[in-house]
């Protein structure tokens, strides 16, 4: 297998979009089992098929159309979640021989295209023309933004250690140890930006439904809605497989199992995480979350650059 | 860092892959019109803006906070500083000692900035409300 075949494309691509919708019963499963209940479990074994009835099911809805919304860009608002969260994994590094483009400037690709996913959620809220709409998609901005400086931030301790934007060359330079640990803080930084990137809870404050009804997405249903849910399912595999690679050691692992299945291991680790942080923790407050962000993770990521740099040049 | 340059300099499975990507959300975007059921019966509800049920009343253009415009302001400034601080970190052994003094300037007049903002209150997000609220536990 080569970077890049015209198998290796259409293998991701089929694969991230079946994983994604699959995250779907993972999630109401595992939520299901961390509160003592059972979740679903009708379809099929386990309650596998699920996610083809729930498909099947949104294909045939009603593609419903507010009249006072403003309908081209209402249409293209859901799609743009998508293709950029699917664009995003063009440059994940999922094993040697395993990925779509071998890009020397990967991360910052990434940065790129997970800073772009945030027209989605203006535009579905300003074309929704509904009061909760605009809400949503304005707090959705504002978090996307103030996040975003940070975790660029954060991940610039581990490109200062492997010297490179290349995300394969940065798992490459894991091979004498993870960066978890030289970057912890970098680490934790991380973690919190791609969880407020995916406005997953307990940073889901676009979408309180306690507060704004459904956030940018009140307005949708059928499909279109279901490309939202699908985005955000892609997001968290998309961020997860990034926190592997940056600090996971991507494809590395004792050579019991192939490198393929090492990556994926450890991304569904993190996607369990995810789902797991939302069965745990409740919603802090806007203003307490937007202080957070600049007051406390802002400063940390600067440190830690500070201090990678020290020791990284009086450590040759 | 490789004299090569890019390793693979051909984009085309970037482009058949951004096509591939195209025709899924194409497709999901496509079928639902024709696979959909047709509504018939319409309420007069069925036109308004969900808002809880509620009957909606003025615009939805309505006015906000103008601290998400101050966010917006900040964003630019702070992550254009941050893209300075990603040019140096890539190459931040080569610059040594001299490129870590001055970039521990750049990021002190960062910080210096974020101090400011932090005191005249601009990353304060509580109402005047919480404010009095929080003031009151505290004493």
């Amino acid at each position: 297998m080569t970077v890049g075949s015209p198998a290796v494309v259409i293998g991701i691509l089929l694969s991230t979009v079946i994983v994604a919708a699959w995250l779907i019963w993972v999630e109401r499963r595992m939520i299901g089992i961390w509160q003592d209940r059972l979740g679903p479990n009708r379809v099929g074994p386990l309650g596998l098929g699920q996610v083809v009835a729930d498909m099947v099911k949104i294909f045939f809805k009603e593609d419903w159309i507010p009249p006072f919304a403003d309908k081209p860009v209402f249409v293209i608002a859901p799609a743009i979640v998508m293709v950029t969260m699917l664009l995003g994994f063009v440059v994940v590094p999922f094993a040697p021989g395993v990925g779509v483009i071998d890009f020397n400037f990967g991360l910052l690709y990434f940065f790129a295209l997970s800073s772009l996913a945030v027209y989605s959620q203006v535009l579905a809220g300003y074309a929704s023309n509904n009061k909760y709409s605009l809400l949503g998609s304005l707090r959705a901005a504002a978090q996307s933004i103030s996040y975003e400086v940070f975790m660029g931030l954060a991940a610039m301790g581990v490109v200062m250690l492997a010297g490179s934007f290349n995300l394969r060359e940065i798992v490459e330079a894991q091979k004498d140890g993870w960066y978890v640990l030289p970057q912890f803080a970098g680490f934790l930084a991380f973690l919190v930006a791609a969880v407020a990137e995916c406005h997953r809870a307990p940073f889901d404050l676009p979408e309180a439904e306690q507060e704004i009804t459904g956030g940018f997405h009140t307005e949708y249903s059928g499909m279109k809605f279901g490309m939202f849910f699908v985005g955000e399912y892609l997001g968290i595999t998309l961020n997860s497989a990034i926190l592997v690679t940056l600090f996971f050691g991507g494809w590395l692992g004792p050579a019991f199992l192939p490198p393929l299945a090492w990556f994926i291991l450890k991304t569904l680790v993190f996607i369990l995480f995810f789902i797991l942080l939302r069965a745990a923790l409740a919603r802090p407050r806007y203003d307490q979350f937007m202080s957070f962000g600049w007051k406390v993770m802002l400063p940390l990521t600067l440190a830690n650059i500070v201090v990678t740099g020290a020791v990284g040049l009086s450590v040759p | 860092m490789s004299s090569a340059g890019v390793p693979h300099t051909d984009l085309w499975p970037l482009l058949l892959y951004f096509e591939l990507v195209l025709v899924v959300v194409g497709t999901m975007l496509a079928l639902p019109p024709f696979l959909g059921e047709r509504r018939t019966r319409r309420t007069p509800a069925t036109e308004q803006p969900y808002e809880s049920g509620i009957v909606a009343v003025g615009s939805s253009q309505l006015r906000f906070s103008v601290r998400f415009y101050l966010i917006a302001i900040f964003f630019v400034i702070f992550d254009l500083e941050a893209v300075f601080i990603f040019a140096w970190a890539i190459a931040f052994r080569e610059s040594g000692w001299p490129g870590y003094i001055e970039i521990l300037i750049f990021i002190g007049v960062l910080v210096a900035t974020l101090v400011y903002l932090w005191r005249i209150g601009a990353l304060d997000w509580r109402t005047p409300r919480q404010r009095g609220i929080e003031a009151t536990i505290h004493q």
